[in-house]
């Protein structure tokens, strides 16, 4: 187990505390798109996808890079779209 | 180089940071989902500059594809799709951090570091199960799959057999990572396991497993980050994994029940084997038609509307939206009780009515509009049914006793609107429709809603 592996866990366990902060102070109305505007970050994934995808030479693993790039994509465009859409829609009169 | 990209992936985490955190207000979400959009264009851009990437035709025509796929899904969804579109979201997620895993475990050939295997198999196992899972929701929420309580024969031994044998095949990839048609074996395996985890859960449980599945597509992505070690997919991954969970939580508790009860499909066969024993001498129902209903209606001054499940179905929110405007242009006071788990998907009502241009001051959560009801002339509820049982407050032998539930039999009258008198998801009787001040309004809700309206203008 080496230090730099440590820094990665401890990344994570801060990074959930920070989310239950914030997460806990979205109010009931919101949750829709809490969850869809959420998925969209979880999109982040096409991080990976890109850098698997852009290898120099074509193999499998670039070919499954390239497919994750695809769904990656959907995940984030379509997450951010129809969040966008759908906060447009609360208004208060 | 190296330095740039890591304080980009910084910069990014903080936008995403506090693009949620501007989440918390209706008036500034909209900000808060750009900024998080604009944290997702820097690491993309980033990583482009990343010099292992090297060539860039297969990633412009993936980024098309995916790009143009989403953004046709995003604006042809029709609202009353969107817990069908946030589950297809969720499971591209997984299946993006599954693609992520292998590719990575091909590249590295055998030379992959113990922590490496045992992040790559993680991300095999939530991704995969993650995919499958929400596209069985998909199919549930959609009306492919069907979306009963589906069971079959020696359910948890099967899971239960399944996980552990992903778990003794992960231990075994870490160990000897030559064995490389184990790490398609456990792929495989996740993906059957995600089918079988969601199949059985039924179509009101959706609230919680979709929350779930959010969590896990997060999870998924935070284990990406360990495969690639990279921070910025660590924190963004955990920031939607804590999200899911805590809304998980809250639609559990809305349901007096525990996270296992939901995930195995525990509720409807309880509800089912006691209906018979309490519903018999309750009396007769009394049922109301459009015209007494608009008379009524007429002399109340404060209006409670309860929306569930069935507005969503009949696609009723526009006629809602209608009843609520003459109501208020006859100096009425209407407000909207919404309960936790009311329709498919966490805050599933707020979003129908928000379309329908209801002003969302008008859209209460439980908590804070439970007590107002005794002071409340009329309660109207379309298409709602166990979250205003009575009996989860006082019958010990019911399935739902403890759930929390909208207090509206202490208002003035209770109108029940419903197209016939077939019991509601959890499959009991619901006690409030003998009660003395309910009234039946049968029918379906758009067409029930649009009438009533038609006779209150004519009053």
């Amino acid at each position: 187990m080496d230090g730099n592996f440590l820094m990665l866990v401890y990344v994570f366990v801060l990074a959930i505390f920070v989310g239950f902060e914030l997460i806990s102070k979205v109010p009931p109305i919101l949750h829709t798109p809490l969850m869809s505007g959420s998925n969209a970050i979880s999109g982040i994934t096409i991080v990976g996808a890109l850098l698997a995808a852009g290898a120099e030479e074509m193999t499998l693993s670039t070919i499954l890079g390239f497919i994750a790039v695809i769904f990656a994509m959907i995940n984030v465009v379509g997450g951010y779209l129809v969040t966008d859409r759908m906060l447009k829609m609360f208004k208060k009169k | 180089m190296k330095i740039i990209i890591e304080i980009s992936y910084l910069v990014s985490s903080i936008f995403f940071i506090f693009g949620i955190k501007l989440l918390s207000s209706p008036k500034s979400a909209r900000k808060g989902n750009f900024l998080s959009s604009v944290g997702m264009l820097i690491a993309i851009i980033v990583t482009l500059l990343d010099q292992h990437v090297l060539t860039y035709e297969w990633i412009i025509i993936g980024i098309i594809i995916g790009g143009l796929i989403g953004g046709f899904m995003a604006f042809k969804t029709p609202m009353t799709g969107m817990p069908q579109m946030v589950g297809v979201l969720n499971g591209f997620g997984g299946g993006a951090s599954t693609l992520v895993a292998l590719s990575e475990f091909y590249k590295l050939g055998l030379n992959v570091p113990t922590q490496t295997g045992i992040a790559i198999f993680a991300s095999l196992l939530i991704g995969s199960v993650t995919f499958t899972g929400s596209m069985i929701a998909f199919g549930k929420l959609q009306g492919i799959v069907s979306g009963k309580v589906i069971r079959y024969p020696l359910q948890h031994p099967i899971n239960l057999l399944l996980f552990i044998g992903l778990i003794v095949a992960g231990v075994f990839l870490v160990i000897y990572p030559s064995l490389s048609w184990l790490v398609l074996a456990i792929t495989f395996v996740a993906l059957l396991l995600g089918i079988l985890l969601v199949l059985p859960i039924g179509g009101a449980d959706m609230p919680v497993a979709i929350s779930l599945l959010n969590s896990y597509s997060g999870m998924a992505g935070a284990t990406t980050g360990f495969v690639l070690q990279n921070n910025e997919l660590i924190i963004a991954g955990s920031l939607v994994g804590a999200s899911g969970i805590i809304l998980t939580l809250i639609m559990c508790k809305a349901m007096n029940r525990s996270l296992l009860n939901v995930v195995l499909g525990g509720w409807a066969s309880a509800g089912t084997t006691q209906t018979a024993s309490t519903t018999s001498a309750k009396g007769q129902v009394k049922s109301v038609d459009s015209e007494e209903l608009a008379m009524i209606f007429d002399a109340a001054e404060n209006v409670i509307i309860v929306p569930g499940y069935g507005m969503a179905v009949a696609q009723a929110q526009h006629a809602v939206r209608d009843l609520v405007n003459i109501l208020e242009s006859k100096g009425k006071k209407v407000r909207f009780a919404i309960h936790p788990v009311a329709g498919r998907m966490p805050g599933h009502m707020n979003v129908l009515l928000a379309e329908a241009q209801v002003s969302y001051d008008k859209l209460l959560a439980m908590e804070d509009i439970n007590d107002d009801f005794p002071n409340t002339d009329v309660a109207l509820i379309i298409g709602a049914n166990d979250v205003v049982n009575p009996a989860a407050r006082h019958d010990k032998a019911s399935p739902i006793y403890g759930m929390p539930i909208l207090n509206v039999d202490y208002a003035k009258t209770v109108i029940i609107n419903k197209r016939s008198m077939n019991a509601g998801y959890a499959g009991i009787e619901n006690e409030l429709f003998y009660y003395p001040n309910a009234l039946m309004y049968f029918g379906d809700a758009k067409e029930a809603v649009n009438k009533l309206v038609q006779e209150i203008k004519q009053l």
